[in-house]
């Protein structure tokens, strides 16, 4: 109980919402490096899903390669980056791209390969060029999948760049880097509620986005699959 | 007009799927390629649409060499139907259907007016227009699918085992509906199957493939089970050759003897006489309007009064002159006496049709 008043102290202080220290700036901090990541990452991502999966070709290749940044400890990184480049955003903005690349290249190849073989074939057979049918067809109808890499990547990056405070750049994990250095629990459990309540608020934010981009044929499908997935 | 000149397709690896082929498809018909898997039956249609392209010969479409126009611009003359029917999932019906007028630029009135006149036409209710391919049954697609080849109203149409998904119910119903379609549109159409007894109801010919793409025969149903080339289309074509020569005969194209009939006011003496000139125990009564009233068997007549007099037995199955004699031949084996009883309009008699009558024309 005296961690919750606590909170709630730390949480209504007036100084704890403005300055270049207070919970908004942090929060934009955080957000920039978000959304600088992944929308790196769907710009390097997305062409490469789909040329993969249009083609047919390079698909393992590309999948496996972009994995590596998954398999590549992100604290490691960020480190290194720090004692080769200093105090500077580009490196773990890099850092968070790659952590970011593999569920939006994964994601986009293996919905475009998942398009019926049927689908494909009778398109180009009704004289739609290799352009139009990845663009009328196979986009749209890997567009659920795609979007939940998105999502998948968005979130993950939230959580991460709460590392990017380690190397002395700003975001919500200073807070919990700079209570863990001065002993100061609220803030570093405060901190970690914001870290997850911005994660929710992206998790939703993109469930918005993923409806207006998915065509409505394949919501009901798609929520109907997202439903059968949770049970089983 | 749809011509294969000496054409051959080697795949990488050196499988050869067609192997010299000459065929020529003429205007307005429905040519269906058959044989077992691995003959090049689907490799065949496909490079009609280049969708494959020959390794060498010719193919060409009403003069045209497939392989000089560029495939979006052929392929928009050409309806595509393929087993998977392959409908855009993201897409109503009414969009799916739109599919090539789009692309050819149509204005949005002069689509709408198509896509209702297709869904009309293939059969399905206007209701579909704005639903989703997966809100439809099975068989609702692929109508859906044929309504989508026949959009822009191209004169050519491939069908790769279009009704092969569905359900026997289904498809013979899919199957009678586009026969009706077919004998209004007139398309020149190439029909993929490996169900001979598909390829004899929808075909106007067929091409019997062997493995490797060899042609065995090319002719006309009725050809090709009356004379098949070798053992290999005998074989193909199975054990019940004659049963699908007779389906393929109306019952108007023989002539159904005459029987042994007496009017409702004949006695015994006739009947009997009329009986015994047909060598049967039995006599069909037809009233002065022609009509069939029955029949009835020598042994019930009670010797005096006329044969109306005794209660007339029903026929149990009757044949019309459009039934096919396979069906006449059915009537037939059900019948105790061996007889099938052709009736026409308002039950008029016309005759019978015996087992003689049905062999003689298989001869």
């Amino acid at each position: 109980m005296e961690l919750v008043a606590q909170l709630l102290d730390w949480f209504t202080a007036p100084a704890q919402w403005t300055g270049s220290s207070g919970i908004p700036v942090r929060v934009l901090e955080h957000v920039l490096y978000t959304v600088a990541a992944t929308g790196v990452a769907v710009v390097v991502g997305l062409p490469i899903g789909l040329a993969v999966g249009h083609t047919g070709r390079g698909g393992t290749v590309a999948v496996n390669t972009t994995n590596v940044g998954r398999a590549i400890p992100s604290f490691g990184i960020i480190v290194l980056f720090f004692f080769i480049f200093g105090i500077d955003p580009v490196p773990a903005v890099i850092m968070l791209v790659a952590l970011a690349l593999p569920p939006i290249v994964t994601n986009t190849y293996v919905g475009v390969r998942s398009v019926a073989p049927a689908v494909t074939d009778s398109a180009a057979g009704m004289g739609l060029t290799g352009w139009q049918v990845l663009r009328e067809v196979e986009i749209p109808a890997a567009m659920p999948l795609i979007m939940a890499g998105i999502r998948t990547s968005a979130v993950q990056v939230v959580a991460t760049a709460t590392l990017a405070a380690y190397i002395g750049l700003g975001g919500l994990g200073r807070y919990i880097f700079d209570g863990l250095s001065q002993q100061v629990l609220n803030q570093v459990v405060g901190g970690a509620i914001l870290v997850a309540l911005l994660a929710l608020a992206t998790e939703l934010a993109l469930g918005r986005v993923q409806r207006l981009v998915v065509p409505r044929g394949l919501q009901a499908r798609s929520r109907q699959a997202a439903l059968d997935a949770k049970l089983t | 007009m749809i011509t294969f000149e000496s054409v051959t397709k080697q795949f990488p690896g050196g499988t050869t799927a067609v192997d010299e082929l000459h065929l020529q498809v003429p205007d307005g018909e429905v040519v269906v390629l058959v044989g077992p898997s691995g003959c090049g039956k689907t490799t065949i249609l496909r490079m009609v649409n280049r969708m494959i392209e020959p390794s060498g010969g010719r193919v060409a479409v009403n003069g045209e060499d497939v392989m000089r126009t560029s495939p979006p611009r052929l392929r928009r003359g050409i309806g595509y139907v393929i087993q998977g029917i392959g409908l855009f999932p993201h897409r109503t019906i009414a969009q799916n259907v739109a599919t090539v007028p789009k692309l050819e630029g149509w204005d949005d009135d002069r689509i709408k007016a198509r896509v209702d006149e297709l869904i009309e036409t293939v059969g399905l209710p206007d209701g579909v227009r704005d639903r989703y391919p997966h809100q439809l049954s099975g068989g609702q697609q692929q109508r859906v699918g044929v309504a989508r080849a026949l959009a822009a109203d191209p004169p050519v149409m491939l069908m790769d085992e279009p009704f092969a998904a569905v359900d026997p119910i289904v498809r013979t119903r899919l199957q009678d509906e586009f026969l009706r379609l077919q004998s209004e549109v007139r398309k020149t159409i190439v029909f993929v199957t490996h169900d001979i007894d598909e390829a004899i109801k929808m075909g106007d010919r067929i091409a019997i493939l062997s493995q490797g793409g060899h042609l065995q025969q090319y002719a006309t149903p009725k050809e090709l089970l009356a004379e098949p080339a070798n053992d290999f289309v005998a074989d193909f074509l199975g054990a019940e050759r004659g049963l699908k020569r007779l389906a393929l005969i109306p019952v108007s194209q023989v002539e159904a003897a005459p029987g042994p009939v007496v009017a409702p006011g004949a006695g015994i003496d006739e009947a009997r006489r009329v009986a015994e000139t047909h060598s049967s125990d039995w006599v069909v009564v037809v009233d002065d309007e022609g009509r069939a009233r029955g029949w009835a068997r020598l042994d019930e007549l009670d010797g005096r009064g006329p044969v109306d007099g005794v209660r007339l037995r029903d026929f149990e199955l009757t044949v019309h002159a459009d039934d096919s004699l396979r069906t006449a031949l059915n009537a037939l084996v059900i019948s105790r006496h061996g007889v099938a009883v052709r009736l026409g309009d308002g039950d008029r008699y016309e005759g019978l049709l015996t087992r003689e009558l049905l062999s003689e024309e298989l001869r």
